[in-house]
């Protein structure tokens, strides 16, 4: 069975003027458990709202999501979510360490191995001695490792990552491809990214569907085959690699500019 | 700025009712009506010593030491800011002697005031002046020394001279910070006034008050609070009223990055 | 602090600058003391600096101002303590519900206006002399800048930190304890922070209109007896409380909210 079911999605928005929008079409897709998969949509298609609703934090207008075969209504408690706004999701009165555990507190879990657990994720995302540290003291891609470590503690079954790299620079970005990468591996979760960045998508995923404009909706689905562990060199050096950006870059440009 | 919302009945309902409850209450225990009048008696006092010319006198007199207070502070105050906000080795100077008078409330001047000034109109827009310089000059040196290096130098390559840059860059620049003092200042400058007319019992809304309150005239005393209230708020109105037509490009940027 | 800012002139370090300050200060009080004594300014209206001093430590050594200070403070904390512990659950709870809010923006916006000097004659019909007076006229000023900063810290909690909380199930009283009090924190002490001066002024007020002690009293009665250094003694003691007041202020939020001092230092 798979572990996230998406059936016929849609989600419409009312406007201040009072006309409706509506910014999911009619998505409908399922993610294999230990999947990594990604969609990838021009700006503004309403991947932030698709995952948004995946994530139970907003009522889809129709259609269901089924998490492990049962129906969600509301945050489901073995997922979730990493915001885009990493700054703005961090709580700025607890430390590294207090914000990484803040997901096992939620749960109710105040042991000494749960402390232990944020402590060895703080390290596997490569943060170790800032435990103490507060997040307005960190970079940028610091705090999103922070942000993180926080959701994997949490030990969810199921990440959704919004745009998480986006804020970041170039060089930062690849660097945290590669830990996100490294830390799927170990903690064989399931991943659910979104991104815009076509090349960013094909080098972590197994899986890519592209969406469309507003309304968004599925219009490609692509299998990404290379071999893990995947390398920032030698795979994006494949031919193939080269193709399958072409490939979804004219998909996505193909969908007219507005 | 709440005018854009539907009209608030639950909010005036609510407000409505204590005003019914103060009525009732009041009316029901003649010695609660010692120190709370109805709000029906309050009322009618109002009304008739605005008839009766009085209290109309005692608004003029406070009106006037305000505007004369607050105006007079508000260009010392943007004129010493600029200055100092402008020039670094003159803040240097003067920063210290700031940072020491500002935590001294400055009601407390009252006292010297009289002694220098006597009881008077002078004194009172003299203390006036004082208070409500700082909250403008604070922020008149903050809101210029904020002011980006860039916007400067734009200037200075398009060939501004000094005085070119003040009024074209810098009051501009900073208008936004210098603006929110001058709204801070006006309640103050309204505090100063009122408060020292109670204190040296001269004419005026604040000695007004106090006296009623001495004869114990509840009704009266009342009425001129509410008076003074009206007065506020009229202020504050025709403050907001500057401030969106001057500020309306401020308003606008602010508006647009809170989205 | 840094690039941000128009110069003209050379740039001047931080303890030049200090200096200078120093120095400047030093010389106003230098021409304070000889022109009164020179006369050029009225002695009897302007006592020389040294006098003021001399009988400021006359007066702190034989307990008088201390005595004096102590008792406006009573009121005024009292005051300012109540305040704070009524006005701020009521402004997180006007965050929160927007039906609370709207029921109570009239009668907020009703007596928000009224400037909070004029309130002490309602208190001394009720009151009288007694502190309650003092205290009373202290809470009611203080009520608008602790409510509406509350107020406003609350509601302007970015929705991603509720997401956040939400995503890691918690449940809603849970949050209200772990997120929304510890992000509208800061606002909250804006508003306890602004309405300290208010509290100072105002208990300062009602000591000079309606009290026989206080370090406003004091001053007041000083002017009156013509008293002078004694009065000017009296306000030097008033800007130390006040500015000991903030000192403390600050300490007491950099201990209890430790986080929160490095982040605004960083956002200036």
């Amino acid at each position: 069975m798979p572990i996230l079911e998406v059936q016929g999605l849609s989600k419409s928005y009312r406007q201040m003027g009072g006309d409706t929008t509506l910014a999911i079409g009619n998505i409908t897709c399922a993610v294999e458990a230990g999947e990594f998969v990604s969609f990838v949509g021009p700006s503004g298609c309403g991947k932030t709202t698709l995952l948004m609703s995946i994530a139970g934090l907003l009522a889809p207008s129709s259609g269901r999501i089924l998490v492990k075969g049962r129906e969600i209504s509301g945050p489901p408690p073995n997922l979730v979510l990493v915001f885009q706004e990493f700054n703005k999701s961090l709580f700025a009165w607890r430390s590294v360490l207090g914000n990484v555990r803040f997901g096992l507190q939620a749960r109710g879990n105040r042991s000494r191995e749960a402390e232990a657990r944020a402590r060895s994720l703080i390290e596997l995302v490569g943060l170790k001695g800032f435990e103490k540290a507060y997040p307005w003291e960190l970079s940028g891609g610091m705090q999103q490792r922070v942000a993180i470590a926080r959701a994997l503690a949490y030990g969810p079954e199921v990440l959704l990552m919004d745009e998480p790299f986006g804020s970041l620079d170039a060089l930062t970005r690849l660097e945290l491809e590669d830990t996100l990468l490294r830390l799927w591996a170990e903690l064989r979760t399931t991943i659910l990214f979104i991104t815009h960045d076509i090349e960013e998508a094909i080098y972590l995923s197994d899986r890519i569907w592209v969406l469309s404009r507003r309304p968004a909706e599925i219009v490609e689905e692509l299998r990404i085959d290379f071999a893990r562990p995947r390398d920032q060199v030698t795979t994006r050096a494949e031919a193939r690699f080269m193709e399958l950006r072409n490939d979804i870059y004219q998909r996505i440009s193909g969908e007219g500019g507005r | 700025m709440n005018g854009s919302r539907d009209f608030n009945r639950r909010g005036w309902l609510l407000f409505a009712v204590l005003l019914l409850l103060w009525e009732i209450g009041s009316r029901s225990s003649p010695k609660l009506q010692l120190y709370l009048p109805p709000v029906s008696q309050i009322l009618i006092t109002l009304g008739d010593l605005l008839r009766a010319g009085e209290i109309v006198k005692h608004l003029a007199t406070t009106l006037a030491r305000f505007v004369e207070g607050y105006i007079f502070s508000a260009a010392l105050a943007v004129t010493l800011g600029v200055l100092l906000g402008y020039f670094r080795f003159a803040h240097s100077l003067v920063e210290i002697v700031i940072e020491f008078l500002r935590p001294m409330p400055s009601v407390a001047i009252i006292p010297v005031a009289v002694l220098m000034l006597g009881i008077g109109d002078a004194m009172i827009v003299a203390v006036t002046i004082y208070a409500s310089t700082w909250p403008v000059l604070i922020n008149t040196i903050d809101g210029v020394r904020r002011i980006e290096r860039t916007l400067i130098d734009t200037g200075r390559t398009f060939g501004l001279s000094g005085r070119q840059t003040l009024w074209r860059v810098i009051l501009p620049a900073a208008s936004p910070t210098i603006v929110t003092g001058l709204r801070v200042s006006l309640s103050i400058a309204l505090i100063l006034v009122t408060t020292a007319e109670m204190v040296i019992g001269s004419r005026g809304l604040g000695f007004f008050i106090l006296d009623q309150e001495r004869s114990m005239n509840g009704a009266a005393m009342y009425a001129g609070i509410v008076l003074v209230a009206l007065l506020g708020y009229a202020l504050n109105r025709i403050f907001l009223m500057f401030e969106s037509r001057a500020m309306r490009w401020s308003n606008a940027m602010s508006a647009r990055e809170s989205l | 602090m840094e690039q941000c800012h128009v110069r003209a002139g050379v740039a001047i370090s931080m303890r030049e600058s200090k200096l200078n300050g120093l120095l400047f200060l030093l010389g106003v009080l230098l021409a304070w003391e000889l022109a009164t004594r020179a006369e050029l300014v009225n002695p009897l209206v302007v006592p020389p600096l040294s006098r003021i001093l001399v009988i400021f430590s006359d007066l702190l050594g034989s307990g008088q101002i201390p005595m004096q200070i102590l008792v406006s403070m009573k009121r005024a904390l009292v005051g300012y303590l109540l305040a704070a512990l009524v006005f701020i659950p009521l402004g997180i709870l006007m965050g929160l519900y927007d039906r609370l809010y709207r029921s109570l923006e009239v009668v907020v916006e009703m007596l928000r206006p009224i400037p909070p000097p004029v309130v002490i004659p309602v208190a001394l019909l009720f009151f009288g002399l007694e502190d309650t007076m003092k205290i009373f006229v202290i809470f009611f000023s203080c009520a608008w800048p602790i409510l509406l900063n509350a107020l406003d810290g609350v509601r302007h909690i970015d929705r991603v930190l509720l997401h956040t909380a939400q995503t890691f199930g918690l449940a809603r009283g849970k949050i209200l304890w772990q997120v929304i009090l510890p992000a509208s924190s800061p606002q909250i002490i804006t508003g306890l922070r602004v309405s300290l001066p208010i509290m100072l002024i105002l208990v300062v007020i009602s000591e000079m209109v309606g009290s026989t002690d206080g370090i406003g009293y004091f001053i007041l009665d000083s002017q009156r007896r013509f008293k002078v250094a004694q009065m000017y003694a009296g306000m030097l003691a008033l800007a130390i409380l006040g500015y000991g007041l903030n000192l403390l202020f600050n300490w007491l939020c950099n201990l209890l909210l430790p986080w929160q001092a490095g982040m605004t230092r960083r956002t200036e």
